[in-house]
Protein backbone atom coordinates (compact mmCIF):
# COMPACT_ATOMS: atom_id res chain seq x y z
CA UNK A 1 0.00 0.00 0.00
CA UNK A 2 2.53 2.24 1.46
CA UNK A 3 4.84 1.46 -1.66
CA UNK A 4 1.95 2.13 -4.57
CA UNK A 5 1.59 5.56 -2.62
CA UNK A 6 5.45 6.57 -3.04
CA UNK A 7 5.53 5.64 -6.76
CA UNK A 8 2.58 7.84 -7.56
CA UNK A 9 4.48 10.75 -5.27
CA UNK A 10 7.94 10.03 -7.01
CA UNK A 11 6.08 10.44 -10.40
CA UNK A 12 4.23 13.74 -10.01
CA UNK A 13 7.48 15.06 -8.65
CA UNK A 14 9.20 14.24 -11.81
CA UNK A 15 6.00 15.10 -14.18
CA UNK A 16 6.51 18.48 -12.32
CA UNK A 17 10.34 18.80 -12.37
CA UNK A 18 10.18 17.86 -15.85
CA UNK A 19 7.17 20.34 -17.23
CA UNK A 20 9.28 23.29 -15.33
CA UNK A 21 11.99 22.73 -16.96
CA UNK A 22 10.54 21.70 -20.58
CA UNK A 23 7.96 24.38 -20.79
CA UNK A 24 10.03 27.35 -19.91
CA UNK A 25 13.13 26.43 -22.23
CA UNK A 26 10.23 25.59 -25.06
CA UNK A 27 8.62 28.86 -24.62
CA UNK A 28 11.98 30.76 -24.68
CA UNK A 29 13.45 29.14 -27.77
CA UNK A 30 10.27 29.78 -29.89
CA UNK A 31 10.85 33.69 -28.58
CA UNK A 32 14.76 34.59 -29.02
CA UNK A 33 15.73 31.87 -31.17
CA UNK A 34 13.21 30.73 -33.80
CA UNK A 35 9.83 28.97 -35.10
CA UNK A 36 7.56 28.07 -37.51
CA UNK A 37 4.76 30.00 -39.12
CA UNK A 38 2.35 29.64 -42.14
CA UNK A 39 1.72 31.92 -44.46
CA UNK A 40 -1.57 32.54 -45.83
CA UNK A 41 -2.86 35.35 -48.72
CA UNK A 42 -1.08 36.33 -51.59
CA UNK A 43 0.53 39.43 -50.57
CA UNK A 44 3.91 38.20 -51.37
CA UNK A 45 3.41 36.03 -54.63
CA UNK A 46 5.74 34.96 -56.56
CA UNK A 47 8.19 34.65 -53.71
CA UNK A 48 5.49 33.11 -50.82
CA UNK A 49 2.79 31.33 -51.58
CA UNK A 50 3.00 30.94 -55.21
CA UNK A 51 0.38 28.30 -55.52
CA UNK A 52 -2.04 30.42 -53.83
CA UNK A 53 -5.10 29.23 -51.95
CA UNK A 54 -4.38 25.56 -52.83
CA UNK A 55 -1.14 25.07 -51.21
CA UNK A 56 0.35 27.76 -48.15
CA UNK A 57 4.60 27.88 -47.89
CA UNK A 58 5.42 27.39 -44.70
CA UNK A 59 8.65 29.25 -43.17
CA UNK A 60 11.51 29.51 -40.25
CA UNK A 61 11.08 33.12 -38.54
CA UNK A 62 14.35 33.76 -37.28
CA UNK A 63 14.20 35.82 -34.56
CA UNK A 64 18.01 35.76 -33.39
CA UNK A 65 19.17 37.61 -36.23
CA UNK A 66 16.65 40.45 -35.61
CA UNK A 67 17.47 40.65 -31.86
CA UNK A 68 19.16 43.78 -32.35
CA UNK A 69 16.65 45.18 -35.46
CA UNK A 70 19.32 45.03 -37.92
CA UNK A 71 17.51 44.22 -41.31
CA UNK A 72 19.09 45.27 -44.35
CA UNK A 73 16.65 46.49 -47.54
CA UNK A 74 15.30 43.12 -49.56
CA UNK A 75 15.28 40.94 -46.37
CA UNK A 76 11.98 39.47 -46.20
CA UNK A 77 10.11 40.24 -42.60
CA UNK A 78 7.28 39.40 -40.20
CA UNK A 79 5.88 42.11 -38.30
CA UNK A 80 2.61 43.10 -36.44
CA UNK A 81 -0.31 44.65 -38.51
CA UNK A 82 -0.16 48.40 -37.71
CA UNK A 83 -3.83 48.07 -38.19
CA UNK A 84 -5.10 45.17 -35.73
CA UNK A 85 -2.53 43.93 -33.54
CA UNK A 86 -3.65 40.47 -33.02
CA UNK A 87 -2.87 39.81 -36.62
CA UNK A 88 0.97 39.75 -37.88
CA UNK A 89 1.77 39.79 -41.92
CA UNK A 90 5.00 39.29 -43.54
CA UNK A 91 6.55 41.79 -46.75
CA UNK A 92 9.59 42.77 -47.70
CA UNK A 93 12.28 45.89 -46.51
CA UNK A 94 12.39 47.71 -48.74
CA UNK A 95 13.84 50.57 -47.63
CA UNK A 96 15.48 51.74 -44.36
CA UNK A 97 16.02 55.15 -42.23
CA UNK A 98 16.65 57.86 -44.40
CA UNK A 99 16.04 56.62 -47.77
CA UNK A 100 13.41 58.46 -50.27
CA UNK A 101 11.00 55.82 -51.60
CA UNK A 102 9.23 56.00 -54.80
CA UNK A 103 5.46 54.68 -53.24
CA UNK A 104 2.94 53.18 -55.40
CA UNK A 105 -0.37 53.84 -54.70
CA UNK A 106 0.70 56.25 -51.77
CA UNK A 107 -1.20 59.70 -51.27
CA UNK A 108 2.60 61.30 -51.66
CA UNK A 109 4.66 60.60 -54.52
CA UNK A 110 7.73 60.25 -52.92
CA UNK A 111 8.43 59.57 -48.91
CA UNK A 112 11.74 59.74 -47.06
CA UNK A 113 11.54 57.43 -44.31
CA UNK A 114 11.85 58.40 -41.14
CA UNK A 115 14.36 57.47 -38.26
CA UNK A 116 13.77 54.73 -36.51
CA UNK A 117 11.16 52.98 -39.24
CA UNK A 118 11.03 50.72 -42.48
CA UNK A 119 9.09 50.93 -45.71
CA UNK A 120 7.66 47.31 -46.24
CA UNK A 121 5.94 46.07 -49.52
CA UNK A 122 4.59 42.94 -50.80
CA UNK A 123 6.10 41.51 -54.18
CA UNK A 124 2.59 41.07 -55.34
CA UNK A 125 2.12 44.79 -55.75
CA UNK A 126 -1.73 45.57 -55.90
CA UNK A 127 -2.52 42.91 -54.03
CA UNK A 128 -0.40 44.09 -51.14
CA UNK A 129 -1.48 45.34 -47.51
CA UNK A 130 1.77 47.61 -46.85
CA UNK A 131 3.61 50.95 -46.60
CA UNK A 132 1.77 51.92 -49.71
CA UNK A 133 -1.07 51.93 -47.52
CA UNK A 134 -0.65 52.74 -43.79
CA UNK A 135 2.92 54.54 -44.64
CA UNK A 136 6.55 53.81 -42.96
CA UNK A 137 6.61 51.38 -40.28
CA UNK A 138 8.11 51.47 -36.87
CA UNK A 139 10.83 48.78 -36.76
CA UNK A 140 10.27 46.52 -33.74
CA UNK A 141 8.93 43.53 -35.50
CA UNK A 142 8.50 39.89 -34.75
CA UNK A 143 11.49 37.97 -37.06
CA UNK A 144 12.96 37.75 -39.81
CA UNK A 145 11.81 34.93 -42.49
CA UNK A 146 15.10 32.83 -43.17
CA UNK A 147 13.87 29.69 -45.29
CA UNK A 148 10.79 28.40 -47.08
CA UNK A 149 10.44 24.77 -46.31
CA UNK A 150 8.98 24.05 -49.65
CA UNK A 151 8.60 20.23 -49.07
CA UNK A 152 6.13 20.54 -46.06
CA UNK A 153 3.59 22.76 -48.00
CA UNK A 154 0.40 21.35 -47.35
CA UNK A 155 -2.35 20.50 -49.47
CA UNK B 1 38.37 14.34 -11.24
CA UNK B 2 38.57 15.75 -14.28
CA UNK B 3 34.95 13.77 -15.15
CA UNK B 4 33.63 15.46 -11.60
CA UNK B 5 34.59 18.59 -12.48
CA UNK B 6 32.75 18.48 -16.34
CA UNK B 7 29.92 16.90 -14.72
CA UNK B 8 29.68 19.93 -12.40
CA UNK B 9 30.18 22.66 -14.80
CA UNK B 10 27.52 21.32 -17.35
CA UNK B 11 25.34 20.60 -14.33
CA UNK B 12 25.61 24.58 -13.17
CA UNK B 13 25.14 25.00 -17.32
CA UNK B 14 22.01 23.38 -17.10
CA UNK B 15 20.83 25.41 -14.32
CA UNK B 16 21.65 28.84 -15.59
CA UNK B 17 19.70 27.92 -18.90
CA UNK B 18 16.65 26.93 -17.24
CA UNK B 19 16.77 29.52 -14.71
CA UNK B 20 17.33 32.09 -17.48
CA UNK B 21 14.39 30.68 -19.61
CA UNK B 22 12.14 31.21 -16.91
CA UNK B 23 13.43 34.38 -16.16
CA UNK B 24 12.29 35.23 -19.80
CA UNK B 25 9.21 33.44 -19.83
CA UNK B 26 8.17 35.56 -16.60
CA UNK B 27 9.71 39.02 -17.83
CA UNK B 28 7.97 38.66 -21.42
CA UNK B 29 4.76 37.15 -20.52
CA UNK B 30 4.15 37.84 -16.42
CA UNK B 31 6.18 41.25 -15.43
CA UNK B 32 9.11 42.81 -13.82
CA UNK B 33 10.38 45.40 -12.20
CA UNK B 34 11.41 49.02 -13.99
CA UNK B 35 13.53 52.10 -13.27
CA UNK B 36 12.03 54.72 -14.74
CA UNK B 37 14.13 57.76 -15.80
CA UNK B 38 13.27 61.35 -17.30
CA UNK B 39 10.25 64.02 -15.93
CA UNK B 40 7.65 63.55 -18.83
CA UNK B 41 5.88 61.68 -15.85
CA UNK B 42 5.82 63.77 -12.78
CA UNK B 43 4.42 64.16 -10.86
CA UNK B 44 2.77 60.30 -11.23
CA UNK B 45 6.20 59.04 -11.54
CA UNK B 46 9.56 60.96 -10.61
CA UNK B 47 13.22 60.71 -12.19
CA UNK B 48 14.38 57.47 -10.97
CA UNK B 49 11.60 55.84 -9.37
CA UNK B 50 11.23 52.14 -9.71
CA UNK B 51 7.72 50.73 -10.72
CA UNK B 52 6.57 47.30 -11.10
CA UNK B 53 4.86 46.62 -14.40
CA UNK B 54 2.81 43.87 -15.69
CA UNK B 55 2.55 42.07 -19.27
CA UNK B 56 -0.62 40.28 -18.78
CA UNK B 57 -2.90 43.08 -20.22
CA UNK B 58 -1.11 43.53 -22.74
CA UNK B 59 -1.42 39.83 -24.30
CA UNK B 60 -5.04 39.62 -23.50
CA UNK B 61 -5.73 43.58 -25.33
CA UNK B 62 -7.17 45.04 -21.66
CA UNK B 63 -5.01 48.28 -22.18
CA UNK B 64 -7.45 51.12 -21.07
CA UNK B 65 -7.28 54.80 -21.31
CA UNK B 66 -5.53 55.98 -18.28
CA UNK B 67 -3.06 53.10 -18.14
CA UNK B 68 0.09 54.35 -17.47
CA UNK B 69 2.26 51.99 -20.21
CA UNK B 70 5.80 50.99 -21.25
CA UNK B 71 6.14 51.20 -25.10
CA UNK B 72 8.86 51.13 -27.61
CA UNK B 73 9.71 54.38 -28.57
CA UNK B 74 8.87 55.07 -32.01
CA UNK B 75 11.83 56.79 -32.72
CA UNK B 76 14.57 54.29 -31.30
CA UNK B 77 13.45 50.70 -31.09
CA UNK B 78 16.10 49.98 -28.88
CA UNK B 79 15.04 52.41 -26.12
CA UNK B 80 11.65 52.35 -24.33
CA UNK B 81 9.07 55.25 -23.13
CA UNK B 82 6.78 55.45 -20.63
CA UNK B 83 3.57 57.35 -21.00
CA UNK B 84 -0.12 57.13 -20.21
CA UNK B 85 -2.99 56.65 -22.96
CA UNK B 86 -5.09 59.28 -23.58
CA UNK B 87 -6.77 57.66 -26.08
CA UNK B 88 -8.03 54.60 -27.84
CA UNK B 89 -8.43 53.29 -31.53
CA UNK B 90 -11.07 55.12 -32.53
CA UNK B 91 -11.40 58.28 -29.87
CA UNK B 92 -11.70 61.44 -31.15
CA UNK B 93 -7.83 63.71 -29.27
CA UNK B 94 -7.83 67.28 -28.60
CA UNK B 95 -4.32 68.18 -30.99
CA UNK B 96 -3.77 72.02 -29.35
CA UNK B 97 -3.12 73.25 -26.17
CA UNK B 98 -6.71 74.05 -24.38
CA UNK B 99 -5.89 77.75 -24.06
CA UNK B 100 -5.83 77.95 -28.22
CA UNK B 101 -9.67 79.57 -29.00
CA UNK B 102 -9.99 77.20 -31.86
CA UNK B 103 -9.69 73.55 -30.96
CA UNK B 104 -8.54 70.81 -33.45
CA UNK B 105 -9.32 67.03 -33.37
CA UNK B 106 -8.28 64.44 -34.83
CA UNK B 107 -9.12 60.53 -34.56
CA UNK B 108 -6.85 57.74 -33.46
CA UNK B 109 -6.72 55.45 -36.14
CA UNK B 110 -7.38 51.40 -35.48
CA UNK B 111 -5.07 49.65 -34.24
CA UNK B 112 -3.34 52.70 -32.63
CA UNK B 113 -3.43 54.36 -29.25
CA UNK B 114 -2.53 58.00 -28.63
CA UNK B 115 -0.11 58.57 -25.21
CA UNK B 116 0.89 62.22 -23.24
CA UNK B 117 3.15 62.03 -20.53
CA UNK B 118 1.56 63.73 -16.99
CA UNK B 119 3.97 66.46 -16.99
CA UNK B 120 2.69 68.14 -20.40
CA UNK B 121 5.30 70.89 -20.27
CA UNK B 122 8.01 69.03 -20.29
CA UNK B 123 7.21 65.48 -22.34
CA UNK B 124 7.76 64.16 -26.44
CA UNK B 125 4.93 62.04 -26.80
CA UNK B 126 2.15 61.50 -29.29
CA UNK B 127 1.58 65.59 -29.62
CA UNK B 128 5.20 65.46 -31.18
CA UNK B 129 5.15 61.91 -32.81
CA UNK B 130 1.42 61.23 -33.65
CA UNK B 131 -0.34 57.74 -32.45
CA UNK B 132 2.05 54.53 -32.31
CA UNK B 133 0.72 51.35 -33.17
CA UNK B 134 -0.81 49.00 -30.61
CA UNK B 135 2.34 46.39 -30.96
CA UNK B 136 4.85 48.92 -29.44
CA UNK B 137 3.23 48.49 -26.07
CA UNK B 138 5.35 46.01 -23.96
CA UNK B 139 3.64 46.28 -20.72
CA UNK B 140 1.20 48.61 -17.91
CA UNK B 141 2.77 49.95 -14.73
CA UNK B 142 0.28 50.01 -11.93
CA UNK B 143 2.18 49.99 -8.56
CA UNK B 144 5.25 52.09 -7.90
CA UNK B 145 8.08 50.19 -4.96
CA UNK B 146 10.57 52.67 -4.70
CA UNK B 147 10.51 55.15 -3.22
CA UNK B 148 9.26 54.00 -0.63
CA UNK B 149 7.68 57.33 0.48
CA UNK B 150 4.97 56.98 -2.50
CA UNK B 151 4.48 53.47 -2.35
CA UNK B 152 1.48 52.46 -3.63
CA UNK B 153 -0.72 52.53 -6.47
CA UNK B 154 -0.45 54.25 -8.92
CA UNK B 155 -3.03 58.29 -9.24
CA UNK B 156 -5.30 58.91 -11.53
CA UNK B 157 -4.02 61.26 -14.50
CA UNK B 158 -3.73 65.21 -13.04
CA UNK B 159 -5.01 66.44 -16.83
CA UNK B 160 -8.35 65.02 -16.63
CA UNK B 161 -9.58 67.43 -19.08
CA UNK B 162 -7.55 65.99 -21.56
CA UNK B 163 -9.94 63.10 -22.03
CA UNK B 164 -12.40 64.05 -24.18
CA UNK B 165 -15.98 63.25 -23.36
CA UNK B 166 -18.47 61.57 -26.42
Amino acid sequence: MAQSQGWVRRYLKAFCKGFFVAVPVAVTFLDRVACVARVEGSSMQPSLNPGGSQSSDVVLLNHWKVRNFEVQRGDIVSLVSPKNPEQKIIKRVIALEGDIVKTIGHKNRYVKVPRGHIWVEGDHHGHSFDSNSFGPMQQPFKGQSKLTMEYLTFY
Amino acid sequence: MLRGALGKTFRLLGYTIQYGCIAHCAFEYVGGVVMCSGPSMEPTIQNSDIVFAENLSRHFYGIQRGDIVIAKSPNDPKSNICKRVIGLEGDKILTNSSSDFFKSHSYVPTGHVWLEGDNLKNSTDSRYYGPIPYGLIRGRIFFKIWPLSDFGFLRDSPNGYRFSDD
